[in-house]
């Protein structure tokens, strides 16, 4: 069994008064890529915002490499290595496309990816790198913020919502340079609306409902009846 | 047409005749000693301290988000200093200068570490406190002729050069050279990493927050650096004015007001609005000075109407309509066959 690069344990993250998440724990091991899936409003992207120290947690919550990050803010987490790819793309409109990506290394970790490596993996962007990032299509623009959080040579990187309000056939492309992602042995957290697309990719899965994790699971032994279970929480 | 055709760049024929036009013009400025008066040489030093100050507000309120309306604690300190450091240190008014802006660094950071904490209006109005606090402390020391304040004496005067045009020359020279290292800083800043992610920062502060953006440190360097190059600036404007006292050095009027109303006018949050807001408002106290509060009246109108007609300033209209940047710091697509307009 590899060593565990992410610990959760009885994860609660708030939005004032609203409990969002309640009592999660989970796990993410070196190189393995985990889906978390869930319904609207289930926790997912709070779950991604904890992690990421874009909420504040409580301490001892969050570990990170055996490190407790709980109580870590944002910035200081990223440099140690855990970059998301946000829901939403949320690039820098005023920036071009090699600029945005320039801000991902803004970290400074040393690793495989650099702009010449982020090119080779989406050559478009390259095509397009004195652009401004918000005239790409929809699917380019994710590619950047992919990219971006490529360029900080992250250990374990999130993918908020990777598919969301993308074309499907830009949705294969995506997907289709995961593996290439991830077979530089970085571990992914990829959180996915698209239960067989989650399920093709991951090696393990949680459900979320209603911010408590309601299974967990290999992705290829997971019924199809378990998930619409703890999906929907119907009997 | 194909899409090979396009074509993406940074720099453009406007830039270029910018480029051109600016080297030309500042040559010309720096010879105004031989072809311009007395008072013109001073309005102009005057234009070019405020040009400055307008810079330093846009690049902290405009690109930081740190709107900060007690600026004049910095332009009152380095005054001051400018006094203090020539009549009790001895020192020559140039190096006063230099070190004014020393003492405005090492000042800045626990004023930063103070009202950073501090969001929004509560920030601005931390900001005017700060200010208050430094104008009546410096009116506590008497030996800066406290609350009446004090002049230079004429032996540090001359120091600067015994011939009054001589004088007056160096004072437009330093002023020239003040408002030109500002600008040209300025840019060079935002064309750098940190000013890379100063951008990202007031693009999308979670974003650039998670990406491993340190947003606190950032602000804090422009606080300081702004903060520093502000307190010089207020050493030479009282080099000018060769007589200080705690309400001329720390007039929120004189030092915020008008430099926002120059920054809000041209344009906040591009190098080029600055410039043309400081022109504009000279054009309008020259013009309107000797109608007495009607001309404060005029500026608020005007400021009024721009803010909701144009909240991006003059040179956001401009920029909006004919698609120019002199100071080329974004990228735009080329279309063949249709030549460069701007």
């Amino acid at each position: 069994m590899p060593e565990p690069i992410l610990q959760i344990q009885g994860l609660n993250a708030h939005y004032g008064d609203f409990q969002a998440l309640y009592g999660v724990d989970m796990e993410v091991s070196e190189g393995e890529v985990l889906a978390v899936i869930g319904s609207n409003g289930a926790g997912k992207t709070t779950l991604m915002r904890s992690i990421t120290g874009l909420l504040s947690n409580g301490p001892g919550q969050i570990k990170y490499h055996d490190k407790d990050i709980s109580r870590l803010r944002a910035d200081e987490i990223a440099i140690q290595g855990l970059s998301m790819v946000p829901e939403g793309r949320q690039l820098f409109p005023s920036l071009s496309v090699r600029e945005n990506l320039m801000i991902g290394a803004q970290v400074g970790r040393k690793g495989p990816w650099s702009l010449e490596s982020v090119y080779k993996l989406f050559p478009i962007l390259e095509e397009r790198k004195d652009q401004q990032s918000t005239s790409l299509s929809g699917g380019q623009q994710q590619m950047v913020a992919i990219g971006r959080a490529l360029m900080a040579n992250p250990d374990l990187i999130l993918f908020d919502e990777i598919s969301l309000g993308l074309a499907p056939i830009i949705i294969k492309d995506i997907y289709d340079a995961l593996p290439g992602i991830i077979g530089e042995g970085m571990s992914a957290i990829i959180v996915e609306q698209d239960i067989s697309k989650a399920l093709s990719v991951s090696s393990r899965v949680y459900c979320l409902q209603e911010g408590r994790v309601s299974l967990e699971g290999t992705s290829d032994t997971v019924s199809r009846e378990d998930i619409s279970r703890a999906y929907f929480g119907i009997e | 047409m194909t899409l090979q055709d396009y074509h993406v760049t940074r720099s453009s024929n406007a830039a270029r005749t910018a480029a051109i036009l600016g080297a030309l013009i500042l040559i010309a400025l720096v010879a105004a000693p031989w072809w311009a008066g007395r008072a013109d040489m001073r309005l102009m030093g005057e234009i070019f301290l405020y040009l400055a100050l307008a810079s330093l507000w846009n690049l902290m309120a405009g690109y930081a988000g740190l709107v900060s309306v007690g600026q004049q604690a910095f332009v009152g300190f380095g005054g001051y200093m400018l006094f203090a450091l020539t009549m009790f240190a001895g020192l020559h008014p140039i190096a006063a200068i230099g070190l004014a802006g020393v003492f405005g660094a090492l000042v800045s950071v626990p004023v930063a570490v103070l009202i950073f904490r501090l969001r929004g209006a509560y920030f601005a109005i931390g900001t005017w406190v700060i200010a208050e606090v430094f104008r009546l402390g410096f009116a506590q020391i008497s030996s800066l002729g406290g609350g009446s304040g004090s002049s230079l004496p004429v032996a540090i005067v001359k120091s600067l050069a015994s011939k009054r045009a001589m004088r007056e020359s160096l004072s437009y020279w330093l002023a020239l050279g003040a408002a030109v290292t500002v600008i040209t800083a300025v840019y060079l800043f935002l064309r750098s990493r940190k000013g890379l992610a100063l951008t990202a920062i007031r693009d999308n502060e979670l974003a650039a927050r998670s990406l491993g953006i340190d947003i606190w440190r950032t602000k804090f360097t422009v606080y300081v650096v702004t903060s520093a190059l502000t307190a010089m600036i207020g050493a030479l404007i009282f080099l000018q004015k060769l007589r200080i006292s705690p309400d001329a050095a720390f007039s929120v009027n004189d030092w915020t007001a008008f430099v926002i109303f120059i920054v809000v006018i041209g344009g906040i949050g591009t190098i080029e609005g600055p410039i043309v807001g400081t022109l504009v408002f000279f054009a309008l106290r020259e013009t309107l000075a000797d109608l007495g509060t009607i001309y404060l009246i005029v500026l608020g109108v005007v400021a009024i109407v721009i803010m909701l007609k144009a909240p991006k300033g003059i040179w956001g209209l401009i920029r909006a309509r004919f698609d120019l940047q002199l100071f080329p710091l974004g990228y735009r697509v080329m279309v063949p066959g249709k030549t460069d307009k701007s």
